[in-house]
Parts: structure tokens; C-alpha cells; sequence
């Protein structure tokens, strides 16, 4: 086992543990910064793979963005110190089941489907060369581009942020 | 030959209908005032249309190059079709006797209309009043003028139940409301033979049209009446030829309509109703519906001798009985509605006994000297604000020209010559002789004992007392009231004179017209004698009619119940059918269908009460279940189905 | 790297998931469990990555798939929190319980 071993079990390790703290936590805020962790460790997770690119995109829309969206939501609907309510015992029950069956479903199915044809080669791509190379793909027009999906998402995006402005505008109270 | 001048008849029916429509809708709220006026002035215009088209019919273009005169088809509309060779349609039929049942039809509307104006002045419900009475119009022409028995069953029931909103127009009154039921559900209780009869002559012949049927159950030609005929053929049942069943039906049908006897025990029920509506639908028309429906289907009729049989005893029972009736009863109306009974039991003999023209000339001048008749009632009752004999007397004074109206028709009706009433019962008593005996002398007493009612009725009315004079200065009546009784009387003093065998005969040939020689002597003489015993024991104010009543007295009681027959339909129904059927039936109604629908209701609602829980509205239930059945499907899929 | 097989990361980002299913079922909290989706939405992107990484090291597919989840979470993340602040600001809470109108 060397160091690259280590790395990921530490990774792994960090992520699940945070983000199980971040589906029990009892504090709101505490809840959002587990996730922040978690999230924070799925960043690291790419850059233990090479990806540097979408690490980046990561950290930058994740923690940068929505994490800080979430925070800036508790504040404005939430007293922070207040414990959460704990969950039904009966549903927790349930969920808990519901969790282990499908872990257990889907362990049983990497386990009997995991001879994956593995490429020993070309793993490393040059960071730069990684980025730049995705660049050139998503705004490429050509057989492979990605330009069509990239302007799509665009579009989504607008259109989700009128939607968000839409929905949360306080409606005067005349109107209705 | 020409049918495009008999189509403007299709507007005699269709123009009462717009009045109907129209003031239903909005006469009560915007043509208040002049719903009657309105009302009239279409029956006017179907009126002219009918008799200009009478007119073409009967003298221009309705009889052929052999002077025979041929029926036509006018607006021939598929209505319903059920296949290439069956469908019902709508049209109407032009023949001697339709084109003569819609000029007698809109000409007593009319003149009822007419009455109706200053009859019905004043009442809250006018306009209603006006809509019903154009409804009736409606049905009653379009039943008269229908091509096909299942169009005519139609109107037939349109007829019914314009008959039954005018017999309860006061329905705050729980006499009125009572009659109406029961003239419903007694005509209704008919109809059911009437449907079931249509129903087994169109299926013998496949079709519906009148013609058609005629021509092919009829006798001669492509008949299958021989066939039918045969007891124990094709379609018999209990030994009774389809043919007969199917006429017997429809002729119980018409029987109801028409109240034959056993079955007329709702027309003097019925007098609850305005007055100008029984001149109308109980005494001139729709009570004739089923002479005329006997008279449509007359080739049948006679082809079927067991049947016409059965239809002169009907005719003369019905004849008879409410004649005697008639001379014990106290009210007005009914006694001028049991008056009708007999006549229409005259006619209907006359049919059995294969007297076609007699009955429907009968039919046409009782139309005119009935509804005369009601119409002077009408004035009277209108005056003395009673329908008891007993309020009335000495009118005479008060009421010159209702006087002599009055008088016309109790002559016409009574056949005294050279009144209309006089030709057709000689008719009628003619074809009675030459056919059964027994029969002629049934008709004979009847015939005595209607000029004995009827003037009992005329002396008690305008005679007896010497009048109270409080009121003359009110007046007789206003002219609406006034000028339809004239233009009636002048028909029921004249009526009589059209030769009316040479227009309407069984096969449209015109026939001779009836020579009256000797037999004319005991009709009249026995009408003398009538009047004569009226005279004596009604002419004055005396003890006598109580004398008479003493001496007769089991008889003159149970006439006086009429003869019970009220009381027998009753025990009949309450008794017997309500108990042995209608119970049973209500039993089975509500705990057995009635049962098995609220137990299918209760047990859905048992299982969504047990099921609705799981809609809880807790959306992580959802994503539980959603997530536990996809699950579910992935085991099933991946280890179960592979 | 290439020490750890693949069927490991596929069994952290399996147990993430699950994770967040988990959070999903039981928190009250509208905010929270819009975290957890946030945690399952990881988890898939873990996957396209290490698919990508492990099987088709000279492709981007995987990539792309993970950029665009990453800007659809976005997107969802910001209308889930309009929605989650109108209907506080009709409820007064945001404990989804308290959101249970459409029921039978």
C-alpha cells in the first residue's frame, strides 16, 4: 500500500464520515458545514484522480456557491441555535432499512459485476493539457463538440434564476 | 298528382308550436298582456291554413280523375333510421280524414282561444295558460296529421300531457291535482296497450307507416292478414291471432283516450280543469283521439271480425251506462262529461259496426254542439260562480244569447231535425239496425235518455225558478265569450247538412248519401218523449224530480255512485295490485336492487376509507414507498428475471 | 492510483449516496434535506469521473456529464430555496411535515 493508497482511504474515509454528520447533525449550521466538508472532500477525491478541472469546478460551484446559498437560506428562514426537530423514530426505523437494502443491493451488484476492463495506460494527462483539452471539446462544433449541451444548460440556467426570482418574490398582499 | 299545395299544412301544426315556445319561454315576464291575443292570432293563421287547404283537398285537386281521393305524404323526414328498410320518420299524412280532423281541431281551438280570453281574463298564470293550450294545439294537429303509428304515439302522449297540465292548471286546488293524476296515470295505464300494439303490428308488418301497414295487413293485395289471421300461426298467442292481439291493444289504447267504458272514470275528474279546456281537449278532440286512431285503422278493423266486436259492445256499453249516469248527477260539467261518454261510445259502435262515415260525422258535429255546450257552461258558471244545478235556474233573462246556444246544441245533441245531431245519429242508428238488432235498441234508449239529460238539464238551468234579478245590470258576457259560442251554435244547427258521405268513406270513393225515410220516426220520437219527461219533472219549481228519484230509488242511487265503478277500479288497484304486485315489487326495489347498489357503494367506500391513509400528504412516505418499489423491481429484474 | 481497484471509489460514492438517502427520508428540515440531495448528487458525479478516469482514460464524456450535474445542481439548488422561502413565508416553518395539504 503506498501513499496514493493511504490518501484515498483517508479521502474516503473523511467524505462518508462527514456527510453522515451532515444527514445526523442536530444543529443546522454544524449540518451545512459537514456538508461543506464533504463536498470539500469530494474536491479532493477528483484531485486524488487527476482531475484537476472539475476539482476546481467543485470547490468553485459547491462550497463557492451553493453551500453559501444554503447558509445565506438558514439565515433567512432559520434561528440557527435551535435544535432541529428529531426525526419520527418510525420513519428512521424505515429509512435506515430502506438505506441497508439498497446498499447491500448495490454492493451485491458491484461485487458480482466489478471485472471491469481496467486501461493500464495513459493515465496522466498533462493538468494543462486536461483543461485545455475540455475546453476545446465543450465549445467544439464539430462530431464530438459539446457546444449544443453547453448552450441548453445555459438556457437552463437563466431560466432558473427567473424562475427562483418569480417564486420567492413577495406578492403584495393585493394581488393574488 | 300535386302535393306541393298540401304542404303549407305542415305550418298548422308548427305555428301553435311556436306559440307554445314562445310563451313558455317568455310569457310570463315580457308578453304578459298579450299572450293571448298572440296565442290566437297563430291558432287564426293555422285555422285559415287549415281550411284553405281543406278547401284545395275536398273540391280542387284532392280527388283523382275517378273522384276518388287519394291520400299523399307531405315533408317526408327520416327521422330515426335503424337500418336501410326501417326507420321512423316524421311526416304527414293527407287524407279525407286527417285534412277533416285538422279543420275540426284548429277551428275548436279557435274558438276556445277565442273564448279563452275573456274566460281567463285576469287569472295570475294567463300566459301559462295559453302556452299549454297552443301545446295541446300542437299535439293534438300533429296527431291528427301524423303518417306513422309510432309518430302518432308520439303526440298521442304530447297529448296526454298537455291534457294533464290543463286538468291541473289550479293545482293549489287538491281536487284538480287529484284528477290530473288520475286522468295521467288512466290514460297512461292505456297507452301501454297502445305501445305494445303498435309494437306487434309493426313487427308483423315491418313498418311503421299507416299506408304500408294497411296495405300489407290489410285485407287484399300482398296481405298477410290471412296468415296472421290463423290462430295458432305466426306470432298468435293463447290462441289469439297477432293481428288480433295487435288491434285489440290498440284499440284498448284508444279506449282510454277516448274513456270507453270501463276505462272513464277520469274524464268527469277531469271537468276540475278550466272550462274552455274541457270544451276543448273533454268534449271536441282529444277524447275523440281514439275513435279516430280505431277510424285510421279501419281496413284492419274490418278484417278482423272478432275485434270489431269486441269494439260495438265496448261502444255500446260505454253508450249506454254513462247516459243513465248522466240523469242522476247535479254538476254541470259532468254531467255535459258523462254526456260525452255516450257519444263517444256512440261513435265507436258505429266503427264496430262498420258504420266509417256515420262515426266521423257524428264525431264532427259533436264536436261542434259538445264544445258549444261546454262553452255556454262555462259562461254560466262564470255568472252564477257554481257548478251545481241547484244554484242555477231562470237564467234565461240574464242570459239571452247563451240561452239559445244552449238550446241549439241540447237540440242537435238531443237529434231533433233538423239540428246537426239529427244526421249523424240517424246515420249511426241506420248502420245499427242494418248490423244487430240489440245494438240498435241500446242506442235507441241511450238516445231518449240523452234528450232527457240534457234538457233536465236546460230547464233546471234556464227555467225552474223564477231568476233572482240581482245582476242583470252586470251584462251577459264579453264578446270573446260571446262569438265563439254563435259561430258554434250556427255549426250545430247546420253542420248536419254537409253531404258528408261523399267525402269521407273507408276507400275515399264518395258514397251515397243516406235517404232517411221511416226509421227517422222512433229516433225522434223517442227524443219527443225525452224532452217531453224532462219538461214535466224539470220545467217548474215542484217536488216532482224528488217523487221520481223516491219511486226509482235503488236504481237512481246507483246510478246516482255512478254505478260504483269508482270504487270498483279502487278496490282493484289499492287492494289487489298494491298489494299482490306493488309490494312485492317496492320489497325487492329496496332491499334487493336498491341493496346491491348500496353495497357496492359502501364497499368502495369501505376500501378507500382503509386505502386513504396512504395518501398522507408526508412526502418522505412518498420517497420511501418510491424508493422501496424500485428496489423491489430491481431484485425482481436482476435476480428473479434473468 | 492505480492500486485502488475501481469497485472502491464505486463503493464510497455507493455508500454516499446512500447517505444522502438516508438524510433524504429522515430530516424535517426542507434545508437539510436539500443537502442531502446535494450529497446524492456527489456521489453520482464521483462515478462519471472515476468511469471516465478508469475505462476511458482518453475520452471526456464523463467530464462533461459531471460539469453539467454540477450546473443542474446548481440551478436546482437555487429554485429549491425560492421554493423553500415562499413556502416558509406561507407557513411560517419550513419542517416539511407541516407541508402536507395534498392529502386525501
Amino acid at each position: 500500500m503506498n501513499a496514493s493508497a493511504v490518501v484515498f482511504y483517508i479521502l474516503s474515509a473523511f467524505i462518508l464520515a462527514t456527510g453522515l454528520l451532515a444527514v445526523t447533525s442536530r444543529k443546522i449550521f454544524r449540518t451545512a458545514i459537514w456538508l461543506l466538508f464533504s463536498l470539500t472532500g469530494v474536491a479532493g477525491l477528483y484531485f486524488w484522480l487527476g482531475m484537476q478541472f472539475i476539482a476546481a469546478v467543485q470547490v468553485v460551484v459547491y462550497v463557492g456557491g451553493i453551500v453559501v446559498l444554503i447558509i445565506f437560506s438558514i439565515f433567512l428562514t432559520q434561528q440557527s441555535g435551535k435544535d432541529l426537530p428529531s426525526p419520527l423514530r418510525r420513519r428512521t426505523v424505515f429509512s435506515a432499512l430502506a438505506a441497508c437494502i439498497g446498499f447491500a443491493l448495490t454492493c451485491l451488484l458491484l461485487s458480482r459485476y466489478s471485472s471491469f476492463r481496467v486501461k493500464e495506460s495513459d493515465y496522466d494527462f498533462a493538468p494543462d493539457m486536461s483543461i485545455s483539452a475540455i475546453g476545446n471539446q465543450l465549445l467544439s462544433t464539430s462530431e464530438h463538440g459539446y457546444v449544443l449541451p453547453f448552450e441548453v444548460i445555459s438556457i437552463l440556467l437563466l431560466a432558473a434564476m427567473i424562475g427562483c426570482i418569480v417564486i420567492a418574490m413577495k406578492s403584495k398582499p393585493g394581488d393574488k | 298528382m300535386p302535393v306541393a299545395p298540401y304542404l303549407l299544412i305542415v305550418l298548422v301544426p308548427l305555428l301553435p308550436l311556436v306559440g307554445f315556445v314562445v310563451l313558455g319561454l317568455f310569457g310570463r315576464r315580457y308578453l304578459r298582456a298579450f299572450s293571448g291575443l298572440f296565442a290566437t292570432g297563430l291558432v287564426f293563421l293555422s285555422t285559415v291554413i287549415a281550411l284553405s287547404v281543406a278547401y284545395d283537398y275536398y273540391f280542387i285537386s284532392g280527388a283523382g280523375p275517378d273522384s276518388v281521393y287519394h291520400s299523399a305524404k307531405v315533408l317526408n323526414i327520416h327521422w330515426l333510421s335503424f337500418g336501410p328498410d326501417f326507420s321512423i320518420d316524421m311526416d304527414l299524412l293527407v287524407d279525407p280524414i286527417s285534412v277533416m280532423m285538422a279543420v275540426i281541431v284548429s277551428l275548436i281551438s279557435l274558438m276556445v282561444h277565442i273564448f279563452s280570453l275573456g274566460y281567463m281574463k285576469g287569472e295570475e298564470r294567463y300566459a301559462t295558460y295559453y302556452a299549454y293550450l297552443s301545446l295541446f294545439t300542437f299535439s293534438m294537429l300533429g296527431l291528427v296529421l301524423s303518417a306513422n303509428l309510432l309518430e302518432t304515439y308520439i303526440f298521442w302522449e304530447l297529448v296526454g300531457c298537455s291534457s294533464y297540465l290543463l286538468i291541473g292548471f289550479y293545482y293549489d286546488r287538491p281536487a284538480a291535482v287529484a284528477a290530473a293524476k288520475k286522468a295521467f296515470i288512466v290514460t297512461r295505464f292505456a297507452d301501454l296497450g297502445f305501445l305494445i300494439g303498435i309494437l306487434v303490428l309493426s313487427f308483423q308488418a315491418q313498418t311503421l307507416d299507416l299506408r304500408n301497414l294497411i296495405q300489407i295487413l290489410g285485407p287484399g293485395g300482398q296481405s298477410l292478414a290471412d296468415a296472421l289471421l290463423v290462430p295458432g300461426n305466426k306470432g298468435s298467442f293463447l290462441g289469439i291471432s297477432a293481428l288480433s292481439w295487435g288491434l285489440t291493444l290498440v284499440f284498448i289504447g284508444g279506449a282510454g283516450k277516448s274513456a270507453l267504458f270501463p276505462l272513464h272514470i277520469w274524464l268527469p275528474d277531469a271537468m276540475e280543469g278550466p272550462t274552455p279546456v274541457s270544451a276543448l281537449i273533454h268534449a271536441a278532440t282529444m277524447v275523440v283521439a281514439g275513435v279516430y286512431l280505431v277510424a285510421r285503422l279501419y281496413p284492419l278493423y274490418t278484417a278482423t271480425p272478432n275485434v270489431a266486436e269486441i269494439i260495438l259492445w265496448v261502444g255500446a256499453i260505454s253508450a249506454f251506462v254513462p247516459a243513465v249516469i248522466a240523469c242522476t248527477q247535479t254538476d254541470i260539467k259532468r254531467i255535459l262529461a258523462y254526456s260525452t261518454l255516450s257519444q263517444i261510445g256512440y261513435m265507436m259502435f258505429a266503427l264496430g259496426a262498420s258504420g266509417f262515415t256515420a262515426s266521423l260525422f257524428h264525431l264532427f258535429t259533436h264536436a261542434f254542439f259538445k264544445a258549444l255546450l261546454f262553452l255556454c257552461a262555462g259562461v254560466i258558471i262564470h255568472r252564477v260562480h257554481s257548478n251545481e244545478m241547484k244554484d242555477m235556474g231562470g237564467l234565461r233573462r240574464l242570459l239571452p244569447v247563451t240561452h239559445v246556444c244552449f238550446l241549439i246544441a241540447c237540440l242537435a245533441i238531443a237529434g231533433i231535425p233538423p239540428f246537426s245531431g239529427f244526421f249523424s245519429k240517424e246515420e249511426i242508428l241506420a248502420v245499427a239496425w242494418e248490423n244487430n238488432p240489440f245494438i240498435y235498441a241500446i242506442g235507441l234508449v241511450t238516445s231518449g235518455l240523452t234528450a232527457y239529460y240534457m234538457f233536465r238539464l236546460y230547464f233546471s238551468v234556464f227555467w225552474r225558478k223564477t231568476p233572482a234579478h240581482e245582476g242583470l245590470h252586470h251584462g251577459e258576457a264579453p264578446a270573446s265569450m260571446k262569438i265563439p259560442l254563435i259561430i258554434l251554435a250556427i255549426g250545430a244547427a247546420f253542420a248536419g247538412f254537409i253531404p258528408f258521405s261523399r267525402f269521407i268513406t273507408p276507400d275515399g270513393r264518395p258514397g251515397e248519401a243516406p235517404a232517411f225515410g221511416l226509421n227517422v220516426i222512433p229516433p225522434v220520437f223517442i227524443a219527443l218523449l225525452g224532452i217531453g219527461i224532462a219538461a214535466w219533472l224539470y220545467g217548474k219549481e215542484s217536488n216532482r224530480p224528488e217523487k221520481a228519484a223516491k219511486a226509482l230509488r235503488g236504481l237512481y242511487t246507483f246510478a246516482y255512485h255512478k254505478f260504483y265503478i269508482d270504487e270498483i277500479w279502487l278496490f282493484i288497484t289499492k287492494k289487489i295490485i298494491f298489494n299482490l304486485i306493488g309490494r312485492p315489487a317496492a320489497w325487492i326495489d329496496r332491499n334487493i336492487v336498491d341493496g346491491f347498489m348500496n353495497g357496492l357503494a359502501s364497499a368502495t367506500a369501505g376500501v378507500s376509507a382503509a386505502t386513504k391513509g396512504v395518501q398522507s400528504g408526508k412526502v418522505q412516505d412518498y420517497a420511501w414507498f418510491f424508493f422501496m418499489g424500485i428496489a423491489g423491481l430491481a431484485i425482481l429484474f436482476i435476480y428473479l428475471y434473468t | 492510483m492505480n492500486q485502488i481497484p475501481l469497485s472502491h471509489i464505486l463503493f464510497v460514492s455507493t455508500a454516499l449516496f446512500f447517505i444522502g438517502m438516508y438524510g433524504l427520508f429522515t430530516r424535517r428540515n426542507m434545508i437539510t434535506m436539500l443537502m442531502a440531495v446535494e450529497l446524492i448528487l456527489n456521489s453520482v458525479n464521483i462515478n462519471f469521473i472515476a468511469f471516465n478516469k478508469y475505462l476511458y482514460p482518453e475520452k471526456l464524456e464523463g467530464v462533461f456529464f459531471s460539469l453539467f450535474i454540477i450546473a443542474i445542481a446548481a440551478a436546482e439548488a437555487a429554485v429549491a430555496i425560492a421554493i423553500i422561502i415562499n413556502l416558509y413565508r406561507n407557513l411560517h416553518s419550513i419542517d416539511v411535515e407541516a407541508a402536507d395539504e395534498m392529502k386525501f
